[in-house]
């Protein structure tokens, strides 16, 4: 260090340096120096303190959202259930076993007063009142039963059917006195039992937060998604492509630029109000349905992939693009064997980007009626649809106490779509990704 | 350029091919009609017609699970009288009557008939914390704590004791819903409007001025003392416990799901239970209704019986009633019966 190259620094340092033709060597053992150099190397650590800081709060902040999410969520991935003896002969039901294996089983079941027999059995097994102890769809469970089973209804037979809200409360955390006491009893009589619950992967929403499931929403996320994705990446991705290797360079083209840049500071409310007026009001589209919901949510997401997109291009090498034209490339060839290879690891960050938001999107679905109750998964992209976000928002505002744990249950599920759609994301983007 | 062309030309047909596959789905769900039944409105009857809508597709396999959605009762009647046809709902929910203006736009888009079938009856409740005060309140004293402007002058109460002295000396504190909520508009109309006009220069003036009467009646403070809790009721009852010394306002069947936490506040020394509300003593009761489009009840699978499930479901000890909903008297219950089975179009002139 003690060269004569002359650097800034070391001119500093010497007040007289410019009369003196020969300049002395730094004498990087006196005090001033020693003082300078230490309060860099404290503004060094202060520096990575700070950072590291921030960090640490930020993993902070999401450690206690996990945690209390996880912790209060988990609770709603199982489900207390009791297991109910069933007289089956001694029982008002009158089914005759043939006709259950046939195809009608389903209409023989339907006209069975299951729901009264299930209630009458608890009532011997648990004493009067003993109907309170189950679930409202108690005898969907016994349905279940005999249909995989009909060779029972010639016998007694010992059924596991979903507990109420109550005995369910009782038996995770806290509950009101009486639901414990009730609790306690099942308990010493070996008749309740908590296990995973099923149902909630698989069945839709319910009124009855031991019933309700998440999958009705998560597949009218995952419809809603897909329409998003296969409407915003391609107009998006083209709109960007367009912009910055055609477009010409004027007036005009600022404007557009604006103009999507604006569009992507537009609060998603706004884009709400705009389904609700171009896709139902003008175009017919049918309510609540997922093809709507993914329009709605592609026009919010297109300009950030437009955004993202720009810039990846921009930052591919112009060399690139004149090697390519130098060996005789066409201009589309050039984009899209040598651009968009290259742009696209960019333009999948912007895409995770503006999908993430998309998933987590309540506001502008709330305006084309996809907050609706719906009791059964959407089976195609116009039938009446829910998405996670305002599923966990509806169940957040519901009655029963039940539906604190679902809420959070619902929750963890949300983060889990989440993750594995930025893990594929990120998968994509590593696969594709160049260095030079 | 012959390159520029032919990418707008494949944008172009990207867009057209979406466009024209989604106008496709539109076709599909619009042109027949709908198979399931579609209800909006009310968030307070929402809980009660999802029970229904839920037990209606359990016991009737052949028909598909109604579609209920969570508007608010004025929102979900521009959409019901919006006209007739698959696109539009079959069925409002409704915690107030329907309004004369409501009715002429249903009648100028085509909607002619409807049937109204009152469900049963709602109760707002004023509650406090297990461990609070126990409160005992008249309406003119709810008036006079809440009101931004307590017969014309600027509220300055600030604890209870400035309202009435025989109240506790503990700061006015009342959680409610916001203005966008019908649960505040029948607080403003059953318990502010009634303690408002308990004063009879008040009560004089909605003859002559009558937005002047309706500004001092219903506006609330927004100094801090009645704190907007948005629609979430579950909220309203956290709070509740946090803070013993506050007042909530919800619906009757938030209060019987958390009586372990929270207890009703007595008003003109009427404590909320299900009798005091069925029987209208409670002064916090209102009547539920759904309005079923005449035009439908054909046209749409299931409506009829849809209805039918809804009217035996509402009895004492049915299981609604299980949800908070509270059976109306005897007599209304066996009128709308009758309307439920008959299906008798509403008569216009009993609306005002």
């Amino acid at each position: 260090m003690n060269s004569r190259i002359p650097n800034p620094v070391a001119q500093l340092d010497m007040p007289g340096a410019a009369e003196s033709a020969v300049r002395r060597p730094t004498d990087w053992k006196s005090g001033a120096m020693q003082s300078r150099v230490r309060r860099r190397y404290a503004a060094e650590r202060r520096f990575r303190f700070l950072g590291l800081t921030a960090v640490l709060l930020s993993v902070a902040f999401l450690t206690f959202l996990l945690v209390t999410m996880i912790g209060n969520g988990i609770r709603g991935f199982t489900r207390t259930e009791i297991r109910l003896p069933i007289d089956f002969p001694a029982s008002t039901l009158i089914l005759d076993p043939a006709a259950l294996r046939g195809p009608e089983a389903d209409r023989a079941l339907a006209g069975a007063d299951l729901e009264g027999v299930a209630a009458a059995a608890a009532d011997t097994a648990f004493g009067q009142g003993g109907n309170r102890l189950l679930s409202d769809g108690a005898w969907i469970a016994v349905r279940q039963a005999i249909k995989a089973d009909p060779s029972i209804l010639g016998r007694k037979a010992d059924i596991w059917v979903p507990a109420s809200t109550g005995i369910d409360l009782a038996a995770k955390s806290e509950a009101a006195a009486a639901d414990e006491a009730a609790h306690a009893r099942l308990e010493q009589a070996g008749a309740v039992r908590t296990g995973l619950n099923l149902g909630f992967l698989t069945a839709a929403d319910s009124t009855d937060p031991t019933l309700v499931g998440i999958w009705g929403a998560l597949k009218g996320s995952l419809l809603t998604m897909v329409v998003t994705l296969l409407l915003a990446f391609p107009i998006g991705v083209l709109s960007a492509l367009y912009l910055e290797e055609y477009a010409p360079r004027n007036r005009w083209t600022d404007l557009i630029e604006v103009s999507i840049n604006n569009l992507a500071a537009v609060p998603s409310i706004i884009f709400g109000l705009l389904g609700l007026a171009v896709f139902l009001n003008f175009m017919h589209l049918p309510r609540s349905a997922p093809v709507v919901g993914g329009l709605t949510l592609a026009l919010m997401t297109m300009p950030v992939i437009v955004i993202a997109g720009r810039n990846a291009i921009k930052s591919v090498p112009p060399s690139i693009r004149d090697a390519a034209l130098g060996i005789g490339a066409s201009r589309v060839q050039v984009v899209f064997h040598h651009v968009l290879p290259l742009a696209l690891p960019g333009i999948l960050t912007g895409t995770i980007i503006g999908m993430a938001r998309a998933l987590g999107e309540t506001a502008p679905l709330l305006m084309i009626g996809m907050r609706a109750f719906i009791s059964s998964p959407p089976s195609g992209l116009t039938e009446p649809a829910t998405v996670l976000p305002v599923q966990i928002f509806l169940w957040s505002d519901e009655v029963n106490r039940g539906f604190v744990e679902k809420t959070s249950a619902a929750i963890v599920v949300l983060l889990l779509f989440l993750l594995a759609m930025n893990g594929l994301a990120i998968y994509l983007r590593n696969k594709f990704e160049t260095r030079w | 350029m012959a390159s520029k062309i032919g990418f707008i030309g494949v944008a172009a047909a990207a867009l057209a091919l979406s466009a024209c596959q989604n106008q496709d789905g539109g076709n599909s769900a619009n042109g027949g009609a709908r198979d399931q039944i579609r209800a909006v409105g009310s968030s307070t009857v929402y809980p009660f017609t999802t029970v229904v809508a839920e037990q209606f597709a359990r016991k009737n396999p052949g028909f598909k699970a109604p579609i209920v959605e969570s508007t608010g009762t004025g929102a979900g009647m521009k959409l019901f009288c919006a006209g007739v046809g698959a696109q539009h709902p079959d069925i409002e929910n409704a915690s107030r009557r329907i309004k004369k203006s409501e009715l002429d736009d249903c009648v100028k888009n085509g909607v002619k008939d409807i049937v109204e079938v009152q469900i049963g009856i709602d109760g707002i409740v004023l509650a406090e914390s297990k461990t609070g005060p126990q409160f005992k309140l008249t309406e003119a004293d709810i008036y006079k704590a809440v009101a931004a402007e307590p017969y014309g002058k600027p509220n300055t109460a600030k604890t209870w004791k400035d309202v009435n002295p025989a109240l506790p000396a503990t700061r006015i504190v009342v959680y409610g819903p916001p203005p966008t909520s019908g649960t505040r508009d029948a607080f403003a109309e059953l318990i502010l409007d009634k303690g408002c006009n308990a004063d009879p220069a008040t009560a004089a003036l909605k003859k002559t001025d009558e937005d002047k009467h309706k500004a001092i009646c219903t506006k609330v403070r927004e100094d801090g003392a009645y704190v907007e809790s948005g629609e979430n009721d579950n909220l309203i009852v956290q709070k509740l416990v946090a803070n013993p010394d506050a007042v909530g306002i919800f619906g009757y069947s938030f209060l019987e799901e958390n009586v372990d936490k929270v207890r009703g506040v007595a008003i003109q020394n009427v404590v909320p239970t299900y009798d005091t509300i069925a029987s209208y003593e409670y002064p916090g009761a209102r009547p539920l209704y759904i309005y079923v489009k005449s035009a439908h009840l054909n046209a749409i699978k299931g409506l009829k019986e849809f209805v039918q499930e809804y009217a035996g479901a509402w009895n004492k000890g049915g299981y609604l009633s299980r949800r908070g909903l509270i059976a109306a008297p005897d007599d209304v219950r066996a009128a709308n019966l009758t309307i439920a089975q008959k299906l008798t179009p509403l008569d216009p002139a009993t609306i005002k």
